[in-house]
């Protein structure tokens, strides 16, 4: 298919031994042939990176690849997210992009989903081998990690099932800097276990905003926070609407100018305003070439794969560091947890006590609360009154049976406690 | 590293593991089911949860001082607790007019935990901690409400004296009315 000789190089890869090779790593025609026909990678985010994933896995021989994302293109995109023209402006990312990868890669098939990344039920990402983000908010990456460690289970040893890990790989770039990382749940760092790592939104103090502004972001933030909700509080602000962003432009003009304060623009109101970060195309290439090969190397074990972050740095020359970063064992998304068996009839107050007296769990807890999803079974605290009525119920009427994972909280404990409830027959606690 | 896909078989997945049994949660509120679970509330302050014990992303809070200028009103806050938690503060509005120099006549409060100096380490309680803080010992220097720190500064005596009014009885102050603080959502 395609043309003549287009994958010799990665035939390159996938037909002969090597010195770096993955653990198991069986070179042969099947590998590509896997890639091409059944494997199935997911691209989240159509946008800077999202271009350049496509285009790299496809011709990295990935032959069926789903994107998804829910954003209309922008004409602002057009210098460097290259799948898209003038005349596309205004249409669907994913879309867009999925039929150029088809137009110009034949044999590759591309899904478009134009929707956002909650609108799809779990069935939806369990179906791919793996997921590559390209995402430009760490609230997107904790929901798709979220997504990633719910199919994540353990088994008695405490070892994660390889056959229920849906594995990642983020990228992200900021200017000239950027990252690549892999996620294996179970395996490597999840998000919630380092999200130390992201660093906070620059905010400046309300009273500086209000009284001493010194600089154009600061007249910006001001008319966004202050004068938004005191002079249209009936109209939500929308960062998309033109009207709005001249609206807060022409109150931050006026401020800067009560201040003496150089240097607005429309420009820097609606960077400030979207928290809008400087893309620069070749970072996107970069740091998208570095996450398409962890994706190849995770289906196909051709290569040792990244261990398990690599930031790069091209502000002055060129700098890469690889880090391997450790999990947090107590992690509340991605830890095993702990399994607990009760019988059906136990009170939670039961299951609660038996919890405080156990051997080993019972060194974490002094005076827990339980939670099931969003369902606050019994909370200490602000809740107590309110939540002591479950107390006296029997546990199989307040979760959904076996296997359901509730999360114990106490102030002896860093995060929550993952506890996989194990109906028995017998009203006792754990048999060891 | 580890090999994770079978190319030989194939790579089949069982795609009805059994999962399901997890409830969905965001990681955010996770973390607020811990805070709210620990929450050490001193006695001049209550909680409640408009939308119901398992909404708990947004709440409201009602402070009493038991020292200090402003004892004797009752203060009206809303906790929106957005999904970025704890990465993202939550966002705190006074929902009682007031008047004091770090809170201005919108309910915006210049708090610094709740934006510059935020941490992810910080919880609901410390929020409120501030907050009552900021009552004890409001804070001319950071001024959101000018005049009334410009009035704390300059006299102390007529400052005094307005908060007391204000509080209890309710009065204007340069042409804004302050109704008495009882823990009301004000207009």
């Amino acid at each position: 298919m395609g043309l003549e000789g287009r994958w010799r190089d990665i035939d390159y890869l996938l037909t002969r031994q090597g010195n770096v090779v993955g653990p198991g790593f069986e070179p042969g025609p099947e590998i590509r042939e896997f890639l091409q026909n059944d494997c199935r990678v997911l691209v989240v985010g159509a946008g800077g990176l999202g271009c350049e994933l496509l285009k790299d896995l496809a011709l990295s021989g990935f032959g069926n690849i789903d994107v998804i994302d829910m954003d209309t293109i922008d004409v602002s995109n057009l210098n460097r997210q290259f799948l898209f023209r003038m005349h596309d402006v205004g249409r669907s990312k994913a879309e867009i992009a999925a039929q150029r990868i088809m137009q110009r890669i034949p044999g590759v098939s591309v899904t478009a989903h134009h929707c956002m990344i909650q609108d799809k039920p779990l069935d939806f990402y369990q179906q791919f081998h793996v997921i590559v983000l390209g995402l430009d908010s760490l609230e997107a990456r904790r929901y798709m990690n979220s997504v990633a460690c719910s199919f994540l289970e353990y088994d008695e040893d405490g070892q994660p099932d390889l056959s229920t890990i849906k594995p990642m790989v983020d990228g992200g770039t900021e200017g000239f800097k950027g990252h690549a990382r892999v996620l294996i749940p179970g395996v490597t760092p999840c998000f919630e276990c380092t999200l130390w790592l992201f660093p906070p939104q620059t905010k400046f103090p309300l009273c500086t905003l209000a009284e001493t502004p010194r600089s154009p972001a600061h007249c910006i933030e001001y008319a966004k926070i202050i004068l938004w909700p005191k002079e249209r509080s009936d109209d939500s602000f929308d960062a998309d609407c033109e009207e709005h962003m001249k609206w807060v432009y022409e109150k931050a003009l006026a401020r800067a100018a009560e201040f003496g304060i150089q240097g607005m623009t429309y420009q820097l109101t609606q960077g400030v305003v979207k928290n809008i970060i400087p893309a620069i195309a070749s970072t996107n290439a970069i740091v998208a070439a570095q996450c398409t090969l962890e994706a190849l190397k995770m289906v196909t074990m051709c290569s040792t794969g990244l261990n398990n972050y690599m930031m790069y740095v091209g502000t002055d020359g060129v700098y890469t560091l690889t880090t391997p970063y450790e999990r947090d064992e107590k992690c509340p998304i991605c830890s095993a947890g702990v399994s607990y068996e009760v019988s059906p009839s136990t009170t939670l107050q039961q299951l609660i006590d038996g919890l405080v007296a156990d051997p080993d769990l019972g060194k974490h807890l002094s005076a827990p609360s339980v939670s099931y999803g969003s369902t606050n079974l019994y909370m200490r605290g602000a809740l107590e009154g309110q939540t002591r009525h479950n107390l006296e119920k029997p546990i199989s009427e307040l979760v959904d049976g076996e296997g359901s994972v509730i999360h114990v909280n106490d102030r002896k404990l860093v995060s929550a406690m993952k506890v996989r409830l194990k109906f028995n027959g017998t009203n006792g606690h754990m048999e060891t | 590293m580890i090999k994770l896909f079978s190319v030989k078989e194939k790579a089949k997945k069982d795609a009805a593991a059994a999962n399901g049994k997890q409830q969905k949660t965001t990681a955010g509120e996770l973390r607020v089911q811990k805070d709210i679970s620990e929450l050490d509330l001193p006695k001049n302050v209550s909680l409640r949860f408009p939308d119901g014990n398992d909404k708990i992303m947004n709440f409201e809070v009602t402070l009493k001082p038991d020292e200090g200028l402003y004892k004797g009103g009752a203060f009206l806050f809303s906790f929106a607790v957005p999904s970025g938690y704890p990465h993202d503060p939550p966002k705190v509005k006074c929902l009682t007019k007031v008047y004091h120099p770090n809170i201005d006549l919108e309910g915006n409060i210049c708090l610094n935990i709740l934006r510059e100096d935020w941490k992810p380490v910080l919880t609901i309680t410390a929020v409120i901690y501030g907050l009552n803080f900021l009552f004890l010992a409001p804070n001319a220097d950071d001024p959101l409400n000018k005049e009334a720190a410009q009035m704390m500064q300059q006299s102390p005596a007529q400052f005094e004296r307005l908060v007391a009014q204000s509080i209890t009885r309710g009065c204007s102050i340069g042409g804004d009315y302050f109704p008495p603080c009882r823990g009301e959502r004000s207009s």
